[in-house]
């Protein structure tokens, strides 16, 4: 597979020289590839968010770099925007950087700094507000009127109409409730699936995780634990565990089967993996 | 970024100038830059010196943070300095360069007065540097009581002085995160003239103020909630209190100034 963004011996030290300094990112090497959708996971305060403002260029690397489609990004400091339409970022609660008097003009506003205007314009924002299932009728209302959970669709689209060939997600679902939390990945699958377009999720909640990425980077106080596909990951459950981050709920209750001495599989992240496992296991006469 | 402003921050430690009390290291303040405008001499400046070099010291905020807080006031300085240097008249003149003329006595004042300025602003700082906002707050509150009796609002402008103070962080660094969730559409903060940049900062300033406007409802709802009405009858948790060493440095302060009286008298 090819890959899309590189980040290469990537370091980020804030406050550097003062007794403040602190290393948020250290020494990470992964890549991104074409198409794919990528979760990236860890402990509060691992890192994770000032990881991917580097992927946009929003901070620049104390050591390092960042390629995309094998260029890096900082070549040309000029052309840093580029960048930024090119890998979408939406940020953490990004319901607080709207602004615009109505919801049609906020999503605009992307686009417009690109360049665009006129049909391909008024095509990018409805194309985007439907993509994240907001109505027609929304679109004249002032963003402020919404509640919390239309806010955050309102800014998601707003990233999604500049049709980024690398969306980038901090924490999406954070402070949404149940439905809220399934109906935003529902739309987020969907934008990956209809347009192909390379994802990268950044959550805390492993369920969320297992059942949407191919692959997982796991994030340990600014330095990269593992990565690789859920099974890889899950596989090292119980390292998981020490490091202080979750598995998801399937994973852990195959692994106290395990330990119960059941010859169950830990690596399992989806309620339908176990079941045949152990659906295999009372054929094969074994007690469960 | 904007936070790397360090204009008065509070720098946590334990040393005795941290334990101080806020209202000692205040009334010290003052008597140090009532000594400071006293000051005619050489020796008395010496001794100035020494006993702001003695406080730095006991209070281990180290001479880097002290010399990087005078960044901002250093044109001033230059500037008060040169004038100082070309404009003082004398008796002899040491440099004669058509309008600017250099006196023995402009450089003389011209040291006098930077080294002034700069032992002013590194007092001041190791003030701020030692003592938390909140605490400062408090002793200004304290303070100031007396003029209660002749209707100054002291308890409510502490109070405003104290919300200022917790907000002004928050608001920088959310200053930060929409200028970054801005730029990541697009935004472009950096060229363009004056008005497209003035222009290019709306969808910065709606959105801050949207929630500095949020902020200070639910704060004032927090404060409702916790029956705050207002300083009337209204109790400390943490009680200002002078201790032994709080009387030994006010008489340290008090002595500071009273031999520079006398040095001046001297005409030292
Ligand atoms: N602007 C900043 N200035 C100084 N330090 C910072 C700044 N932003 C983050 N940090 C520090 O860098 C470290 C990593 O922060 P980061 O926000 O990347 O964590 P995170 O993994 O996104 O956490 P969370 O899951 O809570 O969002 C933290 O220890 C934080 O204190
Ligand atoms: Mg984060």
């Amino acid at each position: 597979m090819k890959p899309i963004l590189e980040v290469k011996h990537l370091t980020h030290t804030y406050s550097a020289g003062t007794p403040f300094q602190r290393s948020a990112v250290e020494d990470m090497d992964f890549a991104v590839n074409e198409g794919e959708f990528l979760g990236i996971i860890g402990h509060t305060g691992s890192g994770k968010s000032t990881l991917i403002q580097h992927l946009n260029g929003l901070l620049k690397p104390t050591e390092g770099q960042i390629l995309l489609r094998g260029k890096d990004i900082w070549e040309e400091p000029k052309k840093i925007r580029e960048v930024r339409f090119k890998v979408g970022l939406v940020f953490q609660y990004p319901e607080y950087q709207l602004f615009e008097e109505t919801v049609y003009k906020d999503i605009a506003y992307g686009p417009t700094n690109m360049g665009m205007t006129g049909d391909a314009l008024d095509h990018a924002v409805r194309e985007a507000a439907r993509l994240v299932g907001l109505r027609d009728d929304q679109l004249e209302k002032s963003p402020f009127e919404l509640s919390g959970g239309q806010k955050r669709r309102v800014a998601l689209a707003g990233v999604l109409a500049m049709e980024p060939d690398v969306l980038v997600l901090d924490e999406p679902t954070a402070g949404l409730d149940p439905a809220g939390r399934e109906n935003l990945m529902a739309n987020i699958r969907d934008y990956h699936r209809n347009k192909g377009k390379t994802i990268v999720l950044v959550s805390h909640s492993m369920d969320e995780i297992a059942q949407n990425v191919d692959r997982i980077l796991v994030l340990k106080s600014a330095h990269v634990l593992m990565q690789g596909t859920p099974e890889e990951v899950f596989a090292r459950g119980e390292e998981l565990i020490t490091a202080g981050l979750d598995v998801p709920q399937v994973t852990r209750i195959a692994m106290a089967l395990q330990r119960r001495g059941l010859p169950v599989d830990p690596a399992v992240y989806t309620v339908e993996a176990l079941e045949q496992q152990l659906q295999q296991l009372r054929k094969g006469g074994t007690v469960c | 970024m904007l936070k790397d402003i360090t204009l008065g921050q509070y720098f946590p430690g334990n040393s005795i100038a941290h334990r101080l009390d806020p209202r000692t290291k205040i009334l010290l303040v003052v008597l140090y830059i009532i000594s400071l405008f006293t000051a005619r001499g050489l020796v008395s400046y010496a001794l100035i010196a020494a006993v702001l070099a003695v406080c730095i010291k006991v209070s281990h905020v180290g001479l880097r943070p002290m010399l990087k807080g005078m960044k901002p006031v250093l044109f001033i300085m230059v500037f008060t300095g040169l004038l100082n240097l070309f404009f003082t008249p004398g008796e002899r003149y040491l440099i004669e360069w058509g309008a600017l003329r250099v006196s023995d006595t402009g450089i003389k004042n011209a040291v006098f007065m930077v080294f002034r300025i700069m032992m002013l602003i590194m007092g001041t700082f190791l003030m701020t540097y030692t003592t938390s906002p909140i605490r400062l707050t408090d002793g200004l509150e304290a303070l100031m009581n007396p003029l209660k009796k002749i209707k100054v609002p002291v308890h409510e402008l502490a109070m405003m002085m104290a919300i200022a103070l917790r907000f002004i962080p928050t608001l920088i660094e959310e200053t930060d995160k929409i200028m970054s969730a801005q730029k990541a559409r697009g935004a472009d903060f950096e060229s363009g003239n004056i008005f497209q940049k003035a222009k290019a900062l709306v969808p910065v300033l709606v959105p801050l103020f949207v929630s500095a406007f949020r902020r200070a409802d639910e704060l004032a709802t927090a404060m409702e909630c916790r029956c705050y009405a207002g300083g009337e009858g209204r109790t400390k948790l943490h009680v200002l209190k002078y201790a032994g060493k709080d009387y030994i440095a006010l008489a340290c302060g008090i002595i500071l100034l009273s031999g520079i009286i006398t040095l001046r008298k001297l005409g030292i």
